[in-house]
Parts: structure tokens; sequence; C-alpha cells
């Protein structure tokens, strides 16, 4: 019989130790269900997670498509592990993703085709800015009206599929586009397109500002008394607001953060990668960045590590796909296994298995 | 006096801990033993073990001169052991009957019910309403739900964990009333507490339990208060003492305060008015839930209330939040350690961070200065006997009363102008408590102002200059201490005579 | 716009059927939350029935082992979250959103082949001569049993809360943990069968919707249902027959964008399809402002984890 047996001190190793277990775990568990589905699961595995960075064939295209994967779904996990860390949970993040592209992008088709330097860094402010607005609902619903912030922001997200639905017929529909429900194409605006900085490589912009984004995440989370409040707020709402922080403010924050950095996801995604507004080019990115956040522990490093490998998983998935012609949500099943069994080995932070014989009575 | 209940050898250990080391001993029939021990000594697990919630590692139990070992709750009360537990297992949204209908194990329907709860309460003096909301009674008649419940099973063995630690002079003794009825109709009680009047005036035997092992056992009859204590503790304790200080200008005044409580089952604060002047040791005594939680956290600013309500120092601070009052001098610890005042899983130099940052300048831009929190932590653990082996560890890893002893350390090594602290030594330890006592004691001699809310009213006595007490949201007037009999502050508490 | 097309009675009788799907799912939610857990993985739970409850219909031709599927689908995939929360103490709202990942991917992978197909159809229940009465005919009679099924599970919970021991004993669990233990109730016991009948409800809500409903699989087909259900819970204040009045006001708002978009209204459809979620904001926003009575209502222990002390 295993007993649970609460640590007074949370595990440090077992921290690192759990999302190494958890991907092992997947593999493992993945590997049965492509047994299931009647595939060679070593196969599987190794086009999955080996062929997109190691096989000469594929590598040329996969590896750049790692960073431009990779890019969105860390920067918005970064700003989701702010409030996952004070227990504010926004998972509207698509919601917000989608809102921000199209804040975004409304700035460049209001100016096409007006040529300037200033164009697209005004573009990423109204990303930022349109994906803080949208989250500035549920915060606001919170803090004036006690509105579970959860609910609100996921139902949000179902608005924002409406109202980007409603934008690429209306508004922003291009008007050399044979009337299909799309908006003009960045990747021949040049003031405007989000281009690759070093070709092959997919650097662009986001990924860049990703970067910097992680920095600075790291540090203020760890050294700056924001970073310890958030934590405060996390442990006890009761303890932060005796230590001085409003439990209202912190919502505000943390969900304004949360929003801004999805909303500048989703401008980079639109601008370069994706190219044009259309009601398909959200693909998920601030669904899976809830995994990423969690697999990455909250933590800035931890993130950017968990978003390559998801990225990768992305990558994977096609390949597979395009290979083993192995169902597209299969890699959504793998990532849906990964998020459990990261949850279930995270029992072993907290408590230390005692195994023991069931005493006779 | 033949035997009800016989221990013996019981051992249960925790990882770390041995709560319960060799216990032996026995309960006569129709018997009001006392378990006597501080907190920590392993009481509570004893007598979980004898209730079924624990099982002992090692030793046995004899009821009614059967083997007993229950392995829950149910086959306790089948025997014919019934607890009231020291948190009242009570649940605030439902109804009395359907609080005592949870704590049986073949209730009647719900009509009969309510019935023999009337008759049961009203043959043992303890009036109760079966279709009234349990969140909506006070702490007494919340004890009332406990015991009619246990009442109700005609129970051969009745557990009281603590069972007057929120109850007005005038309630123990109509509880006392009780349980001698009780007791008269056959039944035994194991009383727990560590209250030494208390057990004095009620006990015919008790059992002493220190760190986890039987120390002792005497008829508390013919000890003392100190003796009884001495046994208790192990070691001689010394009573706080104060020196003479004259009392200087008012501190904080307090202007016809007025908050009404957002908890359905919580208590508007209504016009009160008080004045702490420097040098002098305001006590606030009251039964518990009578506004205390609400006070407390008007004056560490977590609520806000109009400004010219608090007057600190001749400023009006109602409007000020809890960090910039502690920048002008008034700090503050919450009644909850775990999760108010400390956050359970950060290290004790992080718990530091969360009130002595700005006061205490412990960083630069808001970026935190590791250094010197680290040695403010190592300052406090060392000035107030902290046992733990450094300031890396978890808050929630201490025990209580070292926990407290960091906490109000924190506070007073800030040198506040004002303190003030809720139940400054529940759940500590008696050395603790007499640590602690002793140090708010000194910072009132020092020239600050000190308000201790506190539901002890031994401990009021012992240190307090001046006594108010909380009744239903009002404060009556604050009095000089040593003018006051227990009889009458019971009489404030029940809110019977009007400020 | 154009009016003629729009009958009450027929607008009524969609009501009913848009709003059973909800209506499983949110009285299974009720009844794990008045345990005291907070299970956020019910769209997952709901889709997975839909499409366990589908597959089987299809395999059988047999509507009703479809509904059992379903049900014993729902109940299956809620059982991880069993296990996460239950017994290795992990957090409720990740392992609820990790279910409902999990759920949309599984079920997307499960009914690849079974796009496109139609199901075989559920028989309405028709009463001899009931059936035909002029309004109360079409209004109460003439419905698919599922209908019948969801409005009686809605009074049995009623009743099994407020009348049984059962219901009592959930009750106390979800208000106080600590104090059911001390009793000698079983919390982690009573919480999994709740969580399993709550997975049961959820999967049956989502076969109603790939069964009847639409009636056909395709991926993420739920489109927020589950969500939605969840709010209507808390629309509800925890009560079980006002899920009823949450369901048919959530149903009522669906189902008249519907017309409306149908009867070619001036408003892009696009705005009108966001109506349901907008009304569900709006609902929730009404129904929590007033704090007391929210904290009044909602069980006390919902969402904290329960380890025993001793």
């Amino acid at each position: 019989m295993i007993r649970l047996e609460p640590r007074a001190n949370p595990s440090k190793t077992m921290v690192f130790l759990t999302p190494i277990l958890a991907v092992i775990a997947t593999m493992i568990a993945g590997g049965i269900l492509f047994t299931i589905l009647g595939k060679n699961p070593f196969e599987a595995i190794r086009i999955i997670f080996l062929d997109p960075l190691f096989n000469e064939q594929f590598a040329s295209y996969a590896r750049p498509q790692l960073l431009v994967k990779a890019a969105p779904l860390v920067m918005i996990a970064l700003g989701l592990s702010v409030g996952f860390r004070a227990n504010i949970w926004n998972i509207g993040a698509e919601g917000q993703f989608i809102m921000g592209a199209i804040g975004g992008a409304a700035v460049a088709l209001a100016v096409h085709p007006l040529e300037s330097v200033l164009l697209f860094p005004l573009m990423i402010i109204a990303g930022g800015l349109s994906g803080m607005a949208y989250a500035m609902i549920p915060a606001i619903l919170k803090t004036k009206f006690n509105a579970n912030e959860i609910l609100v922001s996921l139902m949000l997200v179902y608005v924002a599929f409406n109202f980007l639905a409603a934008m690429v017929t209306g508004p922003l529909k291009s008007p050399i586009g044979y009337n299909f429900p799309e908006s003009r194409n960045f990747q021949e605006y040049p003031s405007a397109h989000n281009a690759e900085l070093i070709a092959n490589t997919g650097l662009h912009w986001g990924v860049v500002m990703t970067l910097g984004l992680v920095i600075l995440c790291y540090i203020i989370l760890t050294r700056h008394i924001f970073g310890y409040r958030v934590q405060l707020m996390g442990q006890s709402p009761k303890a932060a607001k005796f230590s001085g922080v409003s439990p209202n403010w912190m919502i505000v924050i943390c969900l304004g953060i949360s929003g801004a950095f999805a909303g500048m996801a989703g401008l980079f995604e639109v601008a370069g990668p994706a190219g044009k507004l259309t009601t398909t080019f959200p693909v998920g990115y601030g669904f899976t960045a809830i995994i990423v956040a969690f697999l990455g522990r909250l933590h800035p490093i931890g993130i950017l590590l968990a978003g390559l490998l998801m990225a990768l998983t992305y990558i994977g998935g096609e390949l597979a796909q395009f290979q083993l012609s192995l169902p597209a949500a299969s890699i959504q099943v793998f990532q849906g296994m990964l998020l459990f069994f990261l949850l279930a080995t995270d029992v072993l932070v907290h408590f230390k298995p005692r195994f023991e014989k069931r005493k006779t009575i | 006096m033949t035997n009800l209940l016989t221990l013996h050898g019981l051992t249960k250990a925790y990882p770390g801990v041995v709560a319960n080391d060799d216990v032996s001993f026995d309960i006569g029939e129709g018997e009001i033993h006392a378990l006597l021990g501080e907190n920590g000594a392993g009481k509570s697990t004893l007598v979980k073990a004898i209730y079924g919630l624990v099982q002992p590692d090692s030793g046995t139990m004899t009821f009614r001169g059967q083997p007993f070992a229950p392995s829950n709750p149910n086959e306790a009360r089948a025997a014919g052991v019934a607890m009231v537990f020291q948190h009242f297992s009570l649940f605030e949204a439902m109804s009395v009957a359907e609080n005592i209908a949870l704590g049986m194990d073949n209730p009647p329907k719900t009509a009969d019910l309510s019935k023999r709860i009337i008759e049961v309460s009203g043959k043992y003096g303890l009036q109760l309403e079966p279709s009234r909301l349990v969140g909506n009674l006070s702490a007494g008649e919340r004890q009332r739900v406990e015991i009619v419940r246990c009442l109700l099973q005609n129970p051969k063995l009745l557990i009281m964990d603590e069972p007057t630690s929120v109850l007005t002079p005038q309630e123990v003794e109509r509880l006392f009333k009780t349980l001698r009825q009780i007791q008269s109709e056959g039944a035994s009680i194991l009383y727990i507490s560590h209250k030494l009047h208390e057990i004095r005036a009620l006990c015919e035997r008790a059992t002493v339990l220190r760190l986890g092992k039987v120390v002792g056992s005497c008829d508390p009859r013919v000890e003392t208060n100190k003796s009884l204590a001495e046994m208790m503790v192990g070691a001689k304790l010394a009573t706080p003492k104060k020196t003479e200080v004259t009392l200087g200008e008012p501190v904080l005044e307090l202007d016809g305060l007025n908050l009404k409580s957002d908890d359905p089952f919580g208590v508007s604060l209504k016009e009160i008015t008080f004045k702490v002047r420097a040098g002098e040791v305001l006590g606030i005594g009251g039964v518990a839930g009578n506004g205390q939680d609400e006070l407390m956290s008007a004056l560490s600013g977590e609520v806000r209330v109009d400004p010219q309500q608090i007057c600190l120092n001749g400023a009006f601070i109602g409007r000020e939040s809890p960090s910039r009052r502690r920048e002008m001098g008034l700090l503050s610890a919450p009644e909850e350690r775990l999760g108010h005042s400390a956050a359970p899983t950060m290290s004790l130099a992080d718990n530091i961070l969360m009130t002595a940052f700005d006061r205490q300048r412990l960083g630069r831009r808001g970026f935190i200065k590791r250094p010197p929190t680290t040695h403010f932590a190592q300052a406090v653990i060392e000035a107030f006997d902290v046992r733990t082996p450094n300031e890396t560890v978890h808050a929630k890893s201490l025990s209580g009363g070292n926990l407290q002893k960091f906490v109000v350390g924190r506070e007073l090594l800030q040198k506040p102008d004002l303190f003030v602290v809720n139940q400054p030594t529940w759940g500590v330890d008696a050395l603790a408590a007499a640590t602690i006592r002793q140090a708010l004691l000194e910072l009132a001699s020092s020239g600050a102002a000190v308000i201790v809310i506190s539901q002890d009213l031994d401990e009021l006595m012992e240190i307090s200059d001046t006594l108010a007490v909380l009744a239903g949201g009002r404060l009556s007037a604050p009095q000089n201490a040593a003018d006051l009999t227990p009889e009458e502050i019971g009489l404030l508490m029940s809110g019977e005579v009007a400020a | 716009m154009d009016f003629s097309s729009f009958s009450t009675l027929t607008f009524l009788a969609t009501v009913m059927a848009a709003a059973t799907p909800i209506m499983f799912a949110a009285i299974g939610e009720l009844v794990v939350e008045k345990s005291g857990v907070l299970n956020l993985g019910v769209e997952g739970m709901m889709i997975f029935g839909a499409v366990c409850g589908f597959i089987a219909a299809v395999s059988t031709d047999s509507p009703t082992i479809g509904f059992i599927a379903a049900a014993v689908g729902g109940a299956g995939i809620s059982f991880l979250f069993v296990i996460l929360t239950q017994y290795l103490k992990a957090n409720q709202v990740a392992s609820g959103l990790a279910l409902t990942l999990f759920g949309l991917g599984l079920s997307a992978l499960m009914g690849h082949s079974y796009t496109g197909i139609k199901p075989p159809s559920s028989a309405k229940l028709s009463v001899d001569g009931l059936s035909d009465l002029p309004i109360v005919g079409r209004l109460i009679f003439g419905h698919d049993a599922m209908i019948y099924l969801a409005i009686f599970l809605i009074l049995a919970v009623w009743y099994f809360l407020k009348y049984t021991r059962g219901g009592l004993i959930l009750r106390a669990v979800g208000e106080n943990h600590d104090a059911a233990h001390a009793l000698g109730y079983r919390v982690t016991r009573v919480r999994t069968l709740a969580i399993l009948f709550g997975g049961a409800c959820a999967g049956l809500g989502g076969a109603y919707l790939s069964l009847v409903r639409v009636p056909q699989w395709t991926e993420g087909m739920t489109a927020g249902s589950g969500w939605i259900a969840l709010a209507i819970v808390v629309f509800a204040s925890w009560k079980p027959l006002r899920i009823l009045l949450g369901a048919y006001l959530f149903g009522g708002v669906s189902i008249l964008q519907l017309n409306l978009q149908a009867m070619g209204a001036d408003i892009p459809v696009a705005y009108l399809s966001m109506a349901p979620y907008l009304v569900t904001i709006l609902v929730l926003v009404i129904m929590s402002a007033d704090r007391k009575r929210a904290s009044l209502n909602a069980p006390a222990s919902l969402g904290r984890a329960f380890h025993a002390s001793s």
C-alpha cells in the first residue's frame, strides 16, 4: 500500500525531475496509443521528436519552424504564468490572441499603402493594447461584480472567433481578395510585414521579442517585489491583502499582462507566418500555451524549454501525419496527455510516497 | 469504581514526531476525567484514537470490558463514545437538525428528530431551535448543537476537547452544570483542557501529558494552579512582569467606527470608540465571532473606512493601505498564522518581506535586497528564540508556538508606535506564550501603545492596563483592568449589559 | 425580415431540445460542486460522451446503446480527474483544464472516421391521443425520451439533495470536509462518486448533441456548451430546479438568434452567433454581483483540496 506523506519543504529535485518524468510517461503512453492506431510506436516517436531536428530531408524545413511555432507559445505562456502564479486563471488567451491580431492588423490596413518604419512598431503596440483591453473585460467583471474570470475569459474566446469572422467578411475584408473571407496579405506590404530576419532560420521580430520577455520576466519574477507579491497572492489572497497588496489590482495587472502578451503574439503571427487574417488563422496556441506554462513550471526559463518541446510536437505531428497518415488530432491527444502526466507526477513535489505493508489488525 | 475505558501502551508516531508514546491510563464509570497538557502534548491524537479517527501504531484499549479498536468514528459511536470537537465539526449553511442528523448513524425522520432535539435540549437546559441555520448561531449555541448531537445517542463516554475556549464565564458555569447532570446519569466524561481552574472545579482525576508521554496523574481538586502548571510544562513559569510607566499622549483614537460585514455570517462593527495612549496595553475581550476579525482588519488597513474614524498620532488614516500604515508606525499581527500573517509555503526570509519590505528598506526601486532580508530574519529568529534550523525553511514547518514568535518578532523588531495583535497566544505552548506576553509588555514599557485582542480572559487580566469587551460588534467603554472581576467581564461578553 | 416562417410552438419545442444537453451537463456539475469539487472539464467530458455515444450508436444501430456508452464514456474519462484531484492531490483548476484539452483531442482522434455519417434516429415519445392535442400535445408530449430524462434527472437530484441521507452527506462534504471527516464520512469516496456521476451526465449531454440535436459528428461540436453548463450552475445558485430555468433561458437565446439568422435579420450572422456567449457572461455577472448571496449559496469547500490530517 502506498501512502502519501506531506513533505515539510517541497522537493527541489522533483521540481526539475517531474517535467522530464512526464515527458517520458507521455512517450510511453503515446507509443501505446500509436500501437492501437496500428502504427509502429518507435517509428512514430522518432518522427515526432527526432526527424524535425536531425533528418536531412525535413530538417531544412522543420528547424526554422521550431522558432516560428515556439515563439507565440512561449510569449503567451509567459503572460499566463504570471497570472497562474497568483491563482488568477486567464484561460481566454486564444481570444486575446485573436483580438491582438485584429487590432494590430487594423492599424496597418487603415493606413495601407503608406510605407513607414514606424508602422510595424505601432502595430505591435496596437496588438498588445487590443489583447490587453480584451483581457480587461474579465478583469473588470471579476473585480467589480465578482464574476468568475475563468468562465468569462473562456466565453470571450467564442465571442472573439465570431468577431474575427465579422471582421474578415466585413470591414477588414481584402478589396482584392475575390470576396474571400480574408484580409489583405501582409507579406505583400513591406512596412507591415513581420519578415524573417535571417533567411531560413525562422527568426522574426516576434522571436526576438519573446526572448527579451523571457529575460524580463525572469528578472521581475525572481528579483523584484512584484514577483514576490504575485507569489504571495497565489499562496493566500488574505496574506497578500495583509501585506498591503490590493487583490483587485493584482487581478487587473495579471490579466492585463497576459492579455498584452497574447495580443502581441497574435499580431506577430498574423503579420508574419500566417500572413493574413482568416477565420482559420488561430490554431489553438492560446490553449496549448496553458500546457506550456504548466510544463515549464510557471518559470520563464522552463517555459522557454517547454515551448520549444511543444513546438517540436506540432512539427513532428505534421510530419507523422504526412508520413504515417497519423490523424492530426493524435498530436492534440499527445499534448493533453503530457499535461495529465505532469499534474500526476506533481504529487512527488509536495508529497513523499511511502510504501508500507498493509497492517493486519 | 470499575473502569469504563482502559488504555494500555498506546503509541502513535508521525514522521519526525511521536505524538503518543506508550500512553496508559484508565477512566472510571461515571467519572469526569481530565486530560491535561500543553499544545502539542499529544492530547488531540489520543482522543482521536479513542474516537476512531486515528489508528494507533501499537497498544490496546478496553472499553466496557471488551477489547476496543475502532477503525472509524461510526464504530466508536456504536460502542458508546461521543465527542465534542474543539473546532466544532459543524456545517454553517445547514440547519441545526441537519447538523445533528449528520452526527448520528441512524437518525429518525426530520419531524421526529426535531421533537427529540427539543426534548433533550429542554432536559439539559440547552435551548435550541432545530430549524435555524448554524451559521447564524453564537459560539455558545453552536456548542449546544454539538452536545445535543452527542446526548441523543446516550453515550457511555463523552469526550470534550477544549470546550470552553469560546465561552463566557457564565456559559462555562452553565456547561459545568450540564456536564454534572450527564455524569449523574451514569456516563463518564473525558475533559480536555489547559485551563487549570476549570479542571480543578470540575474533574475528579487528571492525567497529565507532556511531549506525548504520561507524566503524572493526580486529583486536581487538591492541587493548585501552580502545581498543575508545573506538572504540565515540566518547568517553572515566570509570570510576565510590567515595569510601571506613566501613560503618554493618545497614539490611536477611534471615533464611532462603523463597518458593514460582507460575509453572510460576519459581524458588523457599530460605533466603536476608544483611545490608546503611549505605554498602554489595551485588552479587548469577547467571545469569538463578535467582531474581532472585523476590528482587526479595520485597524490593519485590510478594510478601508472613512478617514476620520481612525486617527493615528494625529493623522486620519482610515483610507490608508496596510503598507502605508506600517510606514506611519501601525503594525499588526492577525489571528490566523498560516495564510494570513504568514505565507505557509514561503521561507521565513520571504515571510519577512510580507511586512518589513518598505519599513525596513529591504529593497531599492522595488528590487529585493537579499542580504539585509536574510539578516533581519536571522535577527528575529535569535531575538525571539524561534526554534528552526535556519531562515530558509517554510513557515508551515514550524510549530504553532515558534511561528507565532516569528510573526510577533517580525513586527516588534520593526519598533512600532502601535502594535495590534489578535489572539497572540492561541494554540501556542506555555513557554512561547510567556515569551510573547513578556515581549508585549516590554514593548509597552518602551513607550509604544499595544492593543491585544484575545478570547483568553486570564491572558487579558494578566497583561492589560485597560480592558474593553466586544459583543455583537459593539465595544464596551475601556475600564481599568484591575477594577474588573471575571464575572463583570463575563456579563459584558454576553452583551447583556449596555456599554 | 421574414416572420412568416416563425411558429411559437416549433420555437418552444426547439428551445427544449437546445436546452437539454446543457441541462444534463449542468445538473451533473451541480452535484460535483455540491460535494465541494470544481471540475472544469465539463466540455471535455461532454465531447468525449458525444463521440462515444455516436460511435456506439452507429455501430449497434441503437441510440439507446449510444446513450449508455456516452454515460459510461463520460464517467470513464472523469475518472482521470478523480485520480488527479482526489488521489494525487493535483490542483483542481489545472486538472479540469487538462481534462478539457485531452477530451477534445481524444474525441477528435476517435471520431476521425465518423464524420459525415448519420446516426440512427431516436424515437419520439408518442402517446396516442395525447400527442395530437392542440398546443399542449406538441409541447408536453412528442419529444424524444432524453428530454424527459433530463427533466427527470433534475427533479431526482433535487429530491436527493433535499430529502435523502445521501444528499445530506454529499452537502456536508461540500460544506466542510474537515468536519465531515471528523464525523467519520469518507470525503474522497463521496467526491469520487459525485465526479463520476457528473461525468456520466456530461457524457449524456454530449451524446444528445451528436445523436439528436445536430445529429452527426463534427470535431469540437460542443462549441463551449460545457463551459456554459458551468456558468448555468452559478446562475442557478447551486439549486437544482433553477438549472431548468437557466438551461431554457440559454436555449431560448440560442434558438432566437438562429431564427433571426434564418429570417435574414439585418445583423451579420457572426454578431448574432455571439449572443449565447454574451448572455452567459451577462447572467454570470448578475448572479455573482451580490457577493453575500453568492458566498451563502456556494458550497464552502468548493475547489479546496482535502488531505486528511490524521
